[in-house]
């Protein structure tokens, strides 16, 4: 219910600072390019700099939001026009050192959870809007900025002006205006979308091991907050090699299609930012998505096979991931695996269900999930979390059962591997299944 | 000193089915409406998530969803001259609480009411000549057609996802639905949930008999259907938990699964929980309602400003705020002066239990809420009331609720088997899968003596008098069944069974309170043409306040042989629409006196 009320606090955040930026335009500063402004609100909402820089209950973009990295917390800063605790103060020169090269007014250098390598690649057309909308377009807010939770020595700064050098491109400069799909969809994929910055392997350094389509890495699937961000890449098995670019641009606009739905992040991604993106940028989007080649080359599709449905049916096959599915699972996906599209989602055939790494899967069973709540889809079904009612062995068995399924092919699920993500789950954020207060008995 | 809110548009109390219906068209037309629900937020991934909405202890038995009834009740006597008792368990009728209301945890029967029933003295003096309706039977019109209605029904239909088949789609029968029903402008928007085994052995036995058996329609969705709101509805997957239950498939047509998604998250709407409206505020002269105040969950009185109140709780609360806040006059069966109380109906019902051989499997826990099939042969005046001496009917149905272990497992019906022990143990196997249940709901006409009134004795935990319900069963209602239950018993002989049992009660009997029934409690607020026969007008306006509108079943003068849902949304919708098209343009009554 937290989460619910969160994603509704954001969308209430969007339309607020829409209609700040209204009331603003016609009172306070009558010279401001309102069409600037508007611009950069998109563009700000593609970039879904409201998902880090606001707390949870907090005001939109007076920062606040706890993000866990490798050496501790981190909280994002405030980036309302307040003078003293905002960004009011910067120059557009300073706000765009911040936003594309990843150095503070002050000249620290920013820890890299701020996706300033991806940002390198917004044009100063756009970072013009982006400041134009920042400063006029964002009501004020006086909410201090909070320190990192990281003990010395790795609280110095300093390395991280190394850090930047190293990794962080070039930036992008004005050049002929290229709005062709192919174009436009890799700038906002690879720029303000940082899809990279969950959907890329980190290397070593924590840096994203590829920043554009120059390596196979790219987008080829990442760990984030013990979800597996999946492989975006054109793999059959668990990427976006069976989805079409309608499939994608629904996804984008609704948070769920024929094969799949969002979950954990991507939930409030497409919450935040990629339901108010036009038709037209998402289709650009799809389209360069679809055009990245798989990382495994020749690996065949997988097919359908109506086998387990069939066992289901008939009660003959009664092993422990069997019928923890059955008196768990089937009641939504069904015992064809199938589900319903755009309802309950389908097993079958799932990348997310197919990829390597179970993380995810694992975490939805012992968590549950909720689909986003979108304009042109507003039903958020839901999966309960099993937790409290599987045991680790149990969640292995049906998780396992579930790879092995209507065609899925991907390798077994053991119990440590179920204990280990349930040791990192967060504390709880949604309200065990059925345990919510009701009528007093 | 009580707290003072800022003044909004509207303010409604209760957010149940109409109160999402108005809410939904009042926050279009660009109002400002807040929704005062005494109850607590509820939703599915948060109350009744799989498995845990399945708990048939916590949800059947213990009522879970129920209204508090220490809190809050009715009372009941049968006659003028009983002395009322309060209702102290959840018993005959079950009373809803929380967003949603009862519309969580109904089975999701939505039914068209058939064009007579909105007519019926109109169309019985014309039919059967006036002296046909006894004199201290008080039925009356609606003041609304079918015709009128039926835009609305099937916007209904649509926002619910009901499944079923049209029987008369514009006036051309269409095989495979019920060609009995009104003329229907479009199909339903889900095809029928499917027939069970023992739904296909009634179906074929109607058939034999010469009846016209139709898919129940239900707002028990057969397949994924999205709205015209947006919101998607999920697939019933016959699992057999949806009366007194929430539907963890999104399946079951409730405010949650349709309406509520999209409403509440209008930046013109707000909910406000734990907010327990005790009166309609009214100016000086008593014609203009102000706003309400109710009492916070903190238990502070709060005044809440509106221009509109719209009266969205269930039909008893309705009739209750009326008559505490001395809106209308209060109903006085002696003389038979007044209207707030009057018509207070309910349903009279039966059943026609058929066992059939051993060895049978029906596996009764495949179930839904409403899909079955029906029949409307002896429905209304789908019959020739003339030479029987009642007027009325019944809709026949056979659903399949389910078979739960603790209250859908019973004992061989028609015999006596003891309460536990082996021999129970050995009648409820041995019945389980072999017997199924023809159920008949019987429309209840409007006395002179049924009504409605505050308690002289009892209150509730606000110190406000209880709702005192005085109802008994009369003789036409007993004839009436009696009739229908002769007619069935030759449909439960076709089928071929070991044997049929009726269970029917006894013409004269009275009004058992502790068994379960129906929730269909109707009238008290009912609709008519002059100020003078109701209490609202046909927009549902009230004649004596006119920015009061009072929704749901408390409106109907009489009560049908179907479900309320369905004439109940489509009445909100009938409103919404004068509100937005008329009121608001010209705020006054929309029918003059």
């Amino acid at each position: 219910m937290i989460k619910h009320y969160f994603i509704a606090a954001c969308a209430a955040v969007m339309s607020l600072s829409a209609f700040t930026a209204a009331a603003q335009g016609t009172t306070a500063a009558p010279s401001v390019d309102q069409q600037l402004v508007q611009r950069g609100e998109y563009l700000a909402k593609a970039g879904d700099c409201v998902a880090c820089h606001t707390a949870k209950g907090g005001k939109p973009f007076a920062g606040g939001l706890a993000i866990a990295t490798p050496i501790g917390t981190v909280y994002s800063s405030n980036i309302t026009p307040d003078k003293e605790q905002g960004i009011g103060s910067y120059s557009e020169a300073d706000f765009d050192q911040a936003l594309r090269h990843g150095i503070r007014k002050d000249g620290a250098s920013l820890y890299p959870a701020m996706p300033y390598p991806s940002y390198a690649k917004v044009k100063p057309a756009d970072v013009k809007a982006l400041y134009a909308y920042f400063m006029n377009g964002v009501q004020s807010d006086p909410t201090p900025n909070r320190g990192v939770d990281i003990t010395w020595p790795l609280s110095m700064r300093w390395p991280l002006s190394i850090w930047r050098k190293v990794f962080a491109p070039a930036v992008a400069v004005d050049g002929p205006e290229d709005n062709s799909p192919l174009i436009r969809g890799q700038y906002l994929v690879e720029g303000l979308g940082h899809c990279g910055a969950c959907h890329t392997p980190r290397g070593v350094g924590m840096q994203e091991k590829a920043l554009s389509n120059d390596s196979s890495a790219f987008l080829s699937g990442g760990v984030i907050d013990g979800y597996l961000a999946n492989n975006l890449r054109g793999d059959a098995r668990d990427g976006l090699g069976n989805w079409s670019e309608a499939d994608i641009v629904a996804f984008l606009k609704t948070g769920r299609n024929s094969h799949s739905a969002a979950f954990g992040g991507m939930a409030e991604v497409v919450a935040n930012s990629t339901q108010y993106m036009t038709e037209q940028d998402l289709a650009a989007m799809a389209k360069y998505l679809k055009s990245l080649k798989p990382v495994k080359e020749g690996t065949a599709a997988l097919a359908y096979d109506d086998k387990t449905h069939q066992a289901l049916r008939k009660g003959s096959d009664q092993s422990p991931g069997a019928m923890a599915f059955l008196n768990n699972c089937a009641a939504c996906h069904r015992s064809s695996g199938k589900g319903y599209d755009e309802t309950f989602p389908t097993l079958a055939l799932s990348p997310t269900v197919n990829a390597e790494n179970p993380a995810s899967l694992i975490r939805i069973v012992l968590e549950g999930a909720e689909m986003p709540w979108t304009h042109k889809a507003p039903t958020q079904f839901a999966m309960p979390a099993f937790g409290s009612r599987l045991s680790d062995q149990e969640v292995a068995d049906v998780v396992t059962f579930i790879r092995s399924s209507w065609g899925n092919q991907a390798s077994s699920v053991s119990a440590s591997d179920v204990a280990k993500v349930r040791k990192q789950l967060p504390e709880k954020k949604t309200v065990e299944a059925g345990s919510a207060p009701l009528a007093k008995q | 000193m009580a707290i003072k809110k800022d003044k909004v548009d509207v303010v409604m109390v209760g957010l149940g089915w109409t109160g999402s219906i108005l809410g939904m068209e009042l926050t279009e037309a660009g109002l400002n409406v807040l929704a005062l629900e005494r109850g607590d937020m509820r939703d599915t991934n948060t109350d009744t998530p799989y498995p845990k909405a399945v708990d048939e202890l916590k949800y059947s038995v213990r009522g879970a969803l129920f209204q508090d009834l220490s809190r809050e009740t009715v009372t009941i006597r049968h006659t003028l001259s009983d002395v009322a008792v309060p209702y102290r368990q959840h018993g005959s009728f079950l009373l809803g609480d929380g967003v949603g209301g009862a519309g969580f945890h109904w089975n999701g029967m939505m039914y068209r009411n058939l064009p007579e029933e909105l007519e019926m003295r109109t169309h019985h003096e014309q039919k059967y000549g006036k002296k046909f309706i006894p004199e201290d039977m008080t039925i009356q019109d609606h003041g609304v057609t079918y015709k009128e209605l039926e835009p609305f029904y099937d916007f209904s239909e649509k926002v619910m996802a009901v499944s079923g088949k049209a029987g008369n789609l514009k006036g051309k029968i269409v095989p495979g639905g019920n060609p009995l029903e009104g003329e229907r402008t479009d199909e339903f928007p889900t095809p029928p949930l499917q027939y069970q085994y023992s739904a296909s052995l009634v179906e074929k036995a109607m058939r034999d008999v010469g009846y016209h058996p139709y898919p129940a329609p239900a707002a028990n969705a057969s397949q994924p259907f999205t709205n015209p709101y947006g919101v998607r509805i999920g697939p019933c997957n016959y699992c057999g938990f949806c009366e007194n239950y929430g539907c963890y498939m999104y399946s079951k047509a409730s405010p949650q699964t349709t309406i509520l998604p999209v409403l509440l998250k209008r930046k013109n709407f707000e909910v406000r929980t734990k907010a327990q409206v005790i009166k309609v505020n009214l100016d000086a002269s008593g014609k203009r309602a102000t706003g309400v105040t109710y009492i916070d969950a903190q238990g502070r009185e709060v005044e809440q400003p509106a221009d509109l109140v719209l009266l969205t709780a269930f039909q008893t609360h309705n009739v209750r705020l009326l008559l505490l806040s001395g809106i209308g006059k209060p109903y006085d069966p002696v003389t038979g002066e007044g209207v707030v109380g009057k018509n207070f109906a309910y349903q009279y019902n039966g059943g026609i239990n058929v066992v059939m051989p051993k060895g049978t499997q029906f596996n009764p826990f495949i179930g839904t809420g409403a899909g079955g099939v029906g029949m409307d042969d002896l429905n209304a005046d789908q019959f020739d009331h003339g030479p029987l001496g009642f007027i009325g009917g019944a809709s026949i149905r056979h659903v399949r609720y389910g078979g739960r272990p603790i209250k859908q497992a019973g004992t061989m019906p028609g015999e006596k088997v003891p309460n536990w022990g082996s021999e129970w143990k050995g009648s409820v196997q041995d019945a389980y899968q072999r017997t199924l249940t023809i159920g008949m709901s019987g429309s209840v006409m409007a006395y002179r003596d049924n009504y409605l009134s505050l308690d002289p004795t009892y209150k509730d935990a606000n110190g406000q008098p209880l709702l005192r319900m005085t109802l008994n069963w009369k003789e036409n209602e007993g004839k009436m069944l009696t009739y229908i239950a002769g007619e069935m018993e030759k449909v439960g002989h076709a089928m071929n069974p070991e044997k049929v049992v009726k269970a029917v009660r006894k013409t004269g009997s009275s009004w058992d309170t502790r068994v379960y029934q129906s929730t269909h409690l109707t009238g008290g607020a009912i609709m008519g043409t002059t100020p003078k026969n109701s209490v609202v007008n046909k927009y549902l306006q009230s004649w004596d306040v006119p920015n009061v509108f009072v929704y749901g079943a408390c409106a109907f003068p009489q009560n049908m042989g179907y479900n309320p849902t369905g004439l109940v949304t489509a009445l909100a919708y009938h409103s919404a629409k004068a509100i937005r098209e008329q009121y608001l343009k010209n705020p006054g009554p929309l029918v003059q006196a």
